[in-house]
This record gives structure tokens, C-alpha cells and sequence, in this order.
């Protein structure tokens, strides 16, 4: 698949060698010269040198041909630019985009942007997941919907330990898919299933019934 | 009218001023507070009598703390073109500012967010095209 990387940055240099090595013609395009030049003599001819937002720069990179363009600047406002050029210049089928102030997300799903990565809500995302006195852990947001799959970790105080899934009013909104025992063991949620200190349990819900998830599994 | 002017560079700074002895609420927004001394330029308009504040127009909160909410006109004149188009569609789409005008040197730029419903306006197209003129004439 042609993919074109706009950035080569950090981000960009490390995502163009993961897709080549994955098989794809990537082409990474950079405004610094210098940068340009030392993708080309790390990884090969694949950098052009121009600016990613310019109609002009990325018709001489084929973007026409392109099946995805993910644009990883630093700067929030080249990022949006870039992937608005494409999809409406080059029709680009998808597009991605970093994106550094978690706000604008909203935003670039409003204007067509098919993808977005918040680079902050994915790092706070995994700090949550290392401080243990936080029952609920974002696992997985579904893309294209309104879903996400959580873990609710069951603490030993709990409420609700020893009582069966069925005495439990779990918000119509989510869907329990999984309970983990301390140890590894793991069974379907069923109506008769009795929580117990340490388990694990994996739910699909919504991003609003999440609180009320918590409270339903932990009783607080 | 209520306007807002992200961008006090020599552009936004005159209009700033222009605006204001009309009579009009006028807010600047640019990132430097150093770009407020063209508010106070002496010289062949009267100082500016408006707000300043110093915020970033591609952030919401710095936007809805100039008033964007309740706010007539937008313009934006930074020098960055993606800037420029970022916050302008910022203040129309999630802001829904009845009118939206935005300044793009990029004449490829300007022409395409002109069909996507931005007010953009290109100084280098209607720049060169003056000069043009002027031989011509």
C-alpha cells in the first residue's frame, strides 16, 4: 500500500520504518533539509523535502495514488491542514492525525479527518494503567463507534464481592464480556457468576456509563 | 459589532485600530504581548481603545475567554496559514461566529478552504495581481 508520512520527526521516522518493514511504499515528506537527509542515508530514498500542506509538494509526491496519509508534525493546525489537503485535493482515501491538545479532537472528526491520535490521552491512558488505586482502565476505544472496552478491577473492600452478576445493576448501555480470577483463570459473566477480590472484569460500554459501571461492579 | 482579531502583527494591528475609532468592540488576541506595542504606534491613527489579550486562537478556552461566544466577526491574521485556517475553523464550526474571514498566502490553500465555505483571502494573489496592474497601466 502507498502511504505518505507527513513529519519525520521522531514520530515519523519511527512509524515510516515500522510500515516499510511491514512492506509498504512509504514516502515521508519534511520541511528541514537536514532531516530529509538523514531519513535518506538511514533508511533510503524515501523522504522528499517540501512542505506536507502544500497542494503543490504533495501532488510531486503522487499523493493522488496514495491509499493513506498520516500527517505526525508536531503542530496540531499542519497536521489538520495536511490531511484536509489531501482528502479534498487528492482524495486520499484515509487519513490520520496526531494530534497534541486532546480539545481538538472534536474538531477534526468534524472536518473529515478520519483518524485521530491524541499523543496526551494515550500517555495519560497508560500512567492510569500503572496506578493500581484506579479501578476502571480504558483497554480499547472501537473505532468508528461510541464504544470502548474497560477493566474493572474488583478491590478486596468491595461491596460487591460475593454477590452474583445478576444482583448487580450494570447499566443497560455496556455489556460484561469477560471475568479474570486472580491466577489467570477466566469464565463468561454470567447471570449466576460470583464476584470475587482481585477479579478482573472486561466490559464493552459507553464513554457516559462508565462511571456508573464502576459504581455498579465496585458498589462504590 | 462584537470583533474579534487573532494576530497583532501590522496587518491586524492597523485594522485593530481602524475598527475601533469606528466604534466597533474590538478584541486582539495574539501569543506575544509584544505585538500590542502596534496598538499604540504614533502616527496616522488614534490609539487603539479596545482589549488585548495575550492567548493562543487555536486553543477553545483562550478563544471563549476573548468572547468568541458572543461575538460578530473573526479574523485571522497570524502568519501562518495553517494557524490562520485551524482557528477560523474553530470559530466557525464549533463557535458557529456568523462571519468568519481569514487571511491564507498560499493562493492553492486560499482557493481550496474557499470552497469548503472559509472567507479566506489571499494578499499574494491580489498583491501581484495589483503590481501587474500597475505596469499595465
Amino acid at each position: 500500500m502507498y502511504i505518505i508520512v507527513i513529519g519525520g520527526g521522531r514520530v515519523g521516522y519511527y512509524l515510516t520504518k515500522a510500515l516499510l518493514s511491514e512492506g509498504h511504499e512509504v514516502l515521508v515528506v519534511e520541511k528541514d533539509a537536514g532531516i530529509c537527509e538523514d531519513i535518506r542515508e538511514e533508511l533510503g530514498s524515501i523522504s522528499l523535502h517540501g512542505d506536507g500542506c502544500e497542494a503543490a509538494t504533495l501532488a510531486e509526491a503522487g499523493t493522488e495514488r496514495a491509499k493513506m496519509l498520516i500527517a505526525v508534525t508536531g503542530e496540531d493546525e499542519d497536521n489538520l491542514v495536511a490531511c484536509q489537503v489531501s482528502k479534498h485535493k487528492f482524495n486520499v482515501p484515509r487519513t490520520i492525525a496526531r494530534i497534541r491538545n486532546p480539545q481538538n479532537e472534536v474538531l477534526f472528526k468534524m472536518l473529515g479527518i478520519d483518524v485521530t491520535i491524541s499523543s496526551t490521552n494515550v500517555i495519560l491512558e497508560h500512567i492510569e494503567e500503572e496506578v493500581p488505586t484506579h479501578s476502571l482502565t480504558h483497554l480499547l476505544a472501537i473505532e468508528d463507534s461510541e464504544q470502548e472496552l474497560v477493566e474493572v478491577k474488583i478491590p478486596p473492600e468491595a461491596a460487591t464481592v460475593g454477590k452474583a452478576i445478576r444482583e448487580l445493576s450494570v447499566p443497560s448501555e455496556t455489556k460484561l464480556t469477560l471475568i479474570i480470577r486472580e491466577g489467570g483463570e477466566s469464565l463468561f459473566p454470567s447471570p449466576n457468576a460470583i464476584l470475587r477480590t482481585g477479579d478482573r472484569i472486561i466490559a464493552l460500554t459507553t464513554h457516559a456509563a462508565e462511571e456508573r459501571l464502576r459504581e455498579a461492579l465496585t458498589g462504590a | 459589532m462584537k470583533i474579534i482579531i487573532m494576530g497583532c502583527g501590522r496587518v491586524g494591528a492597523w485594522l485593530a485600530r481602524l475598527l475601533d475609532a469606528d466604534g466597533h468592540q474590538v478584541t486582539v488576541l495574539d501569543i506575544d504581548a509584544y505585538s500590542f506595542r502596534r496598538l499604540r504606534f504614533p502616527g496616522l491613527l488614534s490609539d487603539f481603545k479596545g482589549t488585548a489579550l495575550v492567548g493562543n486562537g487555536i486553543d477553545q478556552e483562550a478563544l471563549r475567554k476573548a468572547g468568541i461566544e458572543q461575538t460578530d466577526v473573526f479574523f485571522a491574521l497570524t502568519q501562518g496559514d495553517n494557524r490562520n485556517i485551524m482557528a477560523s475553523q474553530i470559530a466557525r464550526h464549533i463557535f458557529k461566529v456568523p462571519r468568519v474571514i481569514c487571511r491564507i498566502y498560499d493562493p492553492l490553500r486560499q482557493e481550496m478552504y474557499t470552497t469548503l465555505g472559509i472567507e479566506a483571502i489571499s494578499p499574494t494573489a491580489i498583491f501581484a495581481q495589483m503590481l501587474k496592474e500597475k505596469l499595465e497601466s
